[in-house]
């Protein structure tokens, strides 16, 4: 999912791109990687479309999922949360994944936990896929 | 007349922690006046007032059934009785500059 995350990014670029990873409601564990349309499509800004959002929840609900991760890229600075990105962090049990594609050779791929204002970065475990 | 409103994880703490509330109102702007009188402060997550209006906050997304209400009519949008009211803060964020808000 990582690599899937990256490419996403340098995809998008040079917009920010954007989405989630599910799991099951609880459990802390990222299973399903959903990428989601940036409907601001800018270079610095990114926002869910909210008629995916709401399609999202609702699917997410049904499933007893919820959201384990959001992501996004900043494509001209690094993958350290902004202002911005901490005055909206609305999902308080989400792990904040950022993605640098400033460098087109170098990937920068941070987490991050946004609570109440504070970012506390996390080490990042790449497990692989089971069989 | 009574208008289910689910409720986001982040504001769960105004409703006691559930999911799911009941409200009255002819209009947005009522049925979130109503919600207030029994989940203080959920209110003001949702409306500001802005230049003597009520206006819905920029990045709380606010659904009637399956649509976007700032397609419909924002705060003065009608609502009836069996309606389903969905909130949810926007998801978004970015490096920064004018765009954000």
């Amino acid at each position: 999912m990582v690599d899937a995350i990256v490419a996403h990014a340098r995809a998008d670029h040079p917009d920010e791109a954007c989405g989630v990873i599910a799991g099951p409601a609880g459990s802390d564990t990222p299973a399903r990687l959903i990428p989601m349309t940036n409907a601001e499509r800018s270079p610095t800004f990114y926002r869910f479309d909210s008629g995916e959002q709401l399609r999202l929840y609702r699917q997410l609900d049904a499933a007893d999922q919820e959201v384990i991760v959001v992501y996004h890229s900043h494509t001209a600075t690094e993958a350290y949360p902004s202002r911005t990105d901490v005055k909206y962090a609305a999902e308080p049990g989400a792990h904040y994944v950022l993605v640098s594609t400033r460098d087109p050779q170098e990937v920068e791929f941070r987490s991050y936990r946004i609570t109440e204002g504070v970012v506390a970065e996390e080490e990042v475990q790449v497990v692989s896929a089971l069989p | 007349m009574a208008i289910e409103v689910r409720i986001p994880t982040i504001l769960r703490p105004h409703t006691g922690g559930e999911k799911a509330v009941e409200g009255e109102g002819a209009t947005l702007d009522e049925l979130f006046a109503d919600l207030d009188v029994r989940h203080p402060g959920l209110r003001a997550r949702v409306v500001e007032e802005k230049g003597g209006t009520n206006q819905l906050r920029r990045f709380v997304n606010v659904y009637l059934d399956d649509e976007d209400v700032r397609f419909l009519g924002g705060l003065s949008t009608p609502v009836a009785d069996g309606a389903t009211v969905t909130i949810l803060p926007a998801v978004a964020g970015g490096a920064g500059g004018v765009a954000g808000g």
